[in-house]
């Protein structure tokens, strides 16, 4: 019945499959069988997969993340969490092991017991702690494992990228392979995501130039948009500040880890200059369609390179940005 | 890389083995490919009558044996206050029946389903039994030796003996008549033939009809060369035996051997039936192969039922690993749909639909009333769950008080696994929006009708639970999916170019 059913969509298929290919798309089953499977060990996930031990590795290794107010571990210790949180002004909540943005609170303000979100939305001392109670009980963990509650300082938005977001923070999506950046992208949040900067909940994602840090195109919920949905700022005036920075900054995370195949999310502070925000080991694919070009002739020419050891993080960014800079200029003009 | 070749070594060894194991069942054992398959059986009944004078009782009857072109399948025996035994002999299997004290009338009942197995009614071959030489004496002898001696003139062998003999027979009428008075034509044909130290004996044959009743055993005289033997009817001197001819008792035996009881008559009716594979395979005798065998069919009958949900988990778990790396559609839980699949099964399509909806949607209900309240995770995974059993609970009784008896089998449903199933879509709602527990739940449900309408089919059925074999190409079937590399079908769709005039 299926297979009638595909057979007949056959021709039309084996044309769309070929055009694909040629455009050097990613998909799914290669991303995990060929390079997540093969350069990715999988005992090197806990580092990545906790963002504690993250932010634990990248201070041993002199990389700059948001400062770590508090941990919480234990259901009875929910309770002290206006303890924790008593001298700041903001904070963000986030499950240690919780993957795609999920589980993830973001408080800008708070004032006589109360909580604000970047929204407006009010929450209670009592919702934050039934929160923190599901994160614990690991509602947001990738197994279901049971999980910590990471506290951190919240990220004050760099004032030239103020003007891309609404309410959350944009950050810098890095693919890395072998420790060579081979596509970015930037991830801002809208209305529409909920102050997320995730692009399955529906931030938009704006392609970067690999070469000067320049906005090339952007999508939202999978087709392409050229001014912000919120803030009607046109996209195409992107430029990410302190690029070099930021790049090598990446690469670093590469020899902190050691993982081949790793999804890099930076964000720049006002205060505190370039910070990593979290790490991926499965980083997703959407990335392809904000820079309309595949990621498979960059992986390709990346795995062609030998003795790569003998490269430093900023002889890596060097590279990346002679090799992969896109002329292209704006994708819709 | 290095361990590429290990792999579809593996994977070549496992096609090998369950193809194997699965031709080997279909040649040796006659499983058939497809379900509907039907074999021929007849079913003989023996019906013995006899009077005792009010005495102990004691009924030795001749039972048919597995012989070349029949298989014996199951025996039933009725015969109130007898006791039975079934006994092997020097002169072959026989029941045994036996009672204390019994007067008037008796009737005993034998039957006994002889399978047709066409494919060896070449194979004529059995131990001869040994020469008993009789010397002739009396009038008759000289009679009796010049036939013999005609009919060894124009013979060759043992068989062409025997049916020269039996013209002889034909032919001297007078002769014949001759001898007939003394004994019976067959008991100076067998003589006759040990004489020429050719071994020989009277089986007693049935002919099979359908629907015959009251039928009598024919003796047939059977002729050995070496182990292979002969049947020849000992009035027309016809050799061979038909398909329709079944050897009831071969060994020269009385058919009926009974003490305390005269007046004895056997009667043979029959029917012929078309039963269907699957179920003959439940019968003892196709059993017993010894572990090369891999059969289901050796376990407890209960134990099979369970097995036959079992042995359809590798079809669905296939059919979503094809659904999933090929196709790319996203369902809640990997193998949930399996499970409601196997839900389906149980409760028929449109039922299990309702069902899961009804359930799943009244979860949701509660769980969105209990999310309200600061309730710790496995608590509130715990208390969806009690929710679900009490919603299973009181469907099944409204069900049954508005005589929807179709509503009872709601209680199929795995309950955990829906209780997980409506928390997991309730987080979904709330942090994905609408939109994508639709699409979750939607592609779960439509893995599930899918899966279910390939597990329930009839030859699908048939054969995973026939053929154990299968099992290890699934494996290795799904061992290769692993390793596609190539675009998901959505994919299509989800990397499509853009074109800046869509906006």
């Amino acid at each position: 019945m299926v297979w009638s059913w595909l057979s007949k969509l056959a021709p039309l298929q084996l044309g769309a499959y070929r055009n694909l290919g040629q455009r050097g798309m990613l998909g799914m089953n290669e991303r995990n069988n060929r390079y997540i499977a093969e350069y990715n060990p999988r005992y090197l996930y806990p580092l990545v997969d906790n963002k504690l031990s993250t932010k634990k590795l990248a201070l041993e290794y002199g990389i700059n993340v948001p400062a770590l107010i508090g941990t919480i571990e234990n259901q009875h210790d929910a309770v002290n969490l206006l303890d924790i949180v008593k001298n700041q002004t903001g904070f963000c909540i986030k499950p240690a092991k919780g993957s795609g943005g999920k589980g993830i609170v973001v408080i800008v303000k708070q004032q006589h017991g109360q909580f604000y979100k970047a929204n407006g939305q009010v929450f209670g001392a009592d919702d934050l702690e039934r929160h923190i109670s599901n994160i614990l009980a690991g509602l947001f963990s990738l197994a279901g494992k049971s999980d910590l509650v990471v506290i951190e300082d919240l990220v004050t938005v760099d004032p030239c990228l103020q003007a891309f977001t609404y309410e959350g923070v944009p950050d810098l999506r890095v693919i890395l392979f072998r420790g060579f950046p081979v596509m970015c992208m930037m991830r801002l949040s809208c209305r529409a995501s909920g102050g997320k900067a995730n692009l399955h909940q529906g931030a938009v994602g704006v392609g970067i130039d690999m070469a000067s840090g320049r906005a090339i195109g952007a999508i939202q919920d999978g087709a392409p948009i050229s001014v912000h949905p919120d803030t009607l700022q046109p996209l195409n005036t992107l430029l990410v500040p302190r690029w070099a920075e930021m790049l090598e900054l990446a690469c670093g995370c590469y020899d902190m880890t050691g993982l081949g195949y790793l999804g890099v999310d930076l964000v720049l502070d006002k205060n505190h200059g370039p910070l990593l925000l979290e790490l991926n080991a499965r980083p997703g694919l959407s990335i392809q369609m904000a820079n309309n070009a595949g990621l498979v002739p960059r992986l390709r020419q990346v795995a062609k390179l030998t003795k790569t050891d003998r490269y430093s993080p900023a002889e890596r960014a060097d590279y990346s940005r002679q090799q992969f800079g896109d002329p292209r200029p704006w994708l819709l003009q | 890389m290095r361990s590429r070749a290990s792999f579809y070594v593996l994977v070549t060894l496992l096609v090998l083995i369950g193809a194997g194991f699965t031709v080997y069942r279909h040649i040796s054992l006659g499983v058939p490919w497809l379900p509907g398959e039907q074999r021929l059986v007849w079913s003989i009944e023996a019906k013995i009558d006899f009077h005792s004078q009010d005495a102990a009782v004691r009924a030795s009857f001749a039972t048919p044996s597995t012989q070349p072109g029949f298989k014996r399948l199951s025996e039933r025996t009725a015969s109130p206050g007898f006791g039975l035994a079934f006994v092997e002999e020097p002169n072959g299997r026989r029941a045994e029946w036996s009672i204390r004290q019994a007067s008037g009338l008796q009737v005993l009942y034998y039957q006994v389903d002889m399978l047709v197995d066409p494919s060896t009614f070449k194979h004529t071959q059995a131990t001869p039994p040994p020469l008993r030489l009789v010397t002739l004496s009396g009038p008759q002898a000289p009679a009796a030796n010049e036939l013999l001696s005609r009919a060894q003139a124009r013979s060759a062998d043992a068989y062409t003996l025997a049916r020269e003999l039996i013209t002889e027979f034909n032919r001297q009428e007078q002769l014949a008549q001759l001898l007939s008075h003394s004994q019976k034509r067959i008991v100076w044909l067998v003589d006759l033939l040990n004489q020429a130290e050719v071994p020989a004996r009277e089986v007693h044959m049935l002919n099979l009809e359908d629907g015959r009743r009251r039928q009598p055993l024919v003796s047939y005289l059977q002729v050995f060369s070496g182990e292979n033997y002969q049947l020849f009817n000992v009035d027309t001197g016809e050799q061979g035996q038909t398909a329709n001819q079944l050897v009831w008792e071969q060994l020269s035996a009385p058919l009926l051997d009974l003490a305390g009881g005269d007046h004895a008559r056997v009667n043979f009716s029959m029917l012929k039936q078309d039963v269907p594979v699957t179920r003959m395979l439940q019968d003892k005798t196709f059993q017993d192969r010894g572990l090369l065998d891999f059969s289901i069919h050796s376990l407890p009958l209960e134990d099979q039922t369970l097995f036959k949900g079992i042995l359809l988990i590798p079809v669905g778990v296939l059919i979503v690993v094809i659904l999933r790396l090929f196709i790319g559609i996203r369902t809640s839980g990997t193998f949930m749909p399996v499970l409601i699949a196997i839900a389906f099964i149980q409760t028929s399509l449109l039922t299990g639909l309702v069902g899961f909806l009804l359930i799943v949607g009244l979860g949701l209900v509660i769980r969105s009333y209990l999310s309200r309240h600061n309730l710790l995770l496995v608590a509130r995974v715990s208390a969806v769950i009690v929710s679900v059993i009490i919603i299973i609970a009181i469907f099944s009784l409204l069900a049954y008080h508005l005589g929807l008896t179709e509503g009872l089998k709601i209680t199929f449903f795995p309950m955990i696994i829906l209780s997980w199933t409506i928390e997991r879509t309730s987080i979904l709602w709330e942090e994905d929006g609408p939109r994508e527990v639709f699409t979750q739940v939607g592609g779960s449900l439509a893995v599930a009708v899918l899966a279910y309408l390939v597990m329930n089919n009839a030859l699908v059925k048939h054969l995973t639970f026939n053929f154990l074999g299968l099992q290890f190409i699934f494996m290795a079937l799904i061992l290769v999916c692993g390793t596609y590399k190539g675009y998901r079908l959505t994919e299509l769709y989800r990397f499509r170019p853009l074109s800046p005039a869509q906006h």
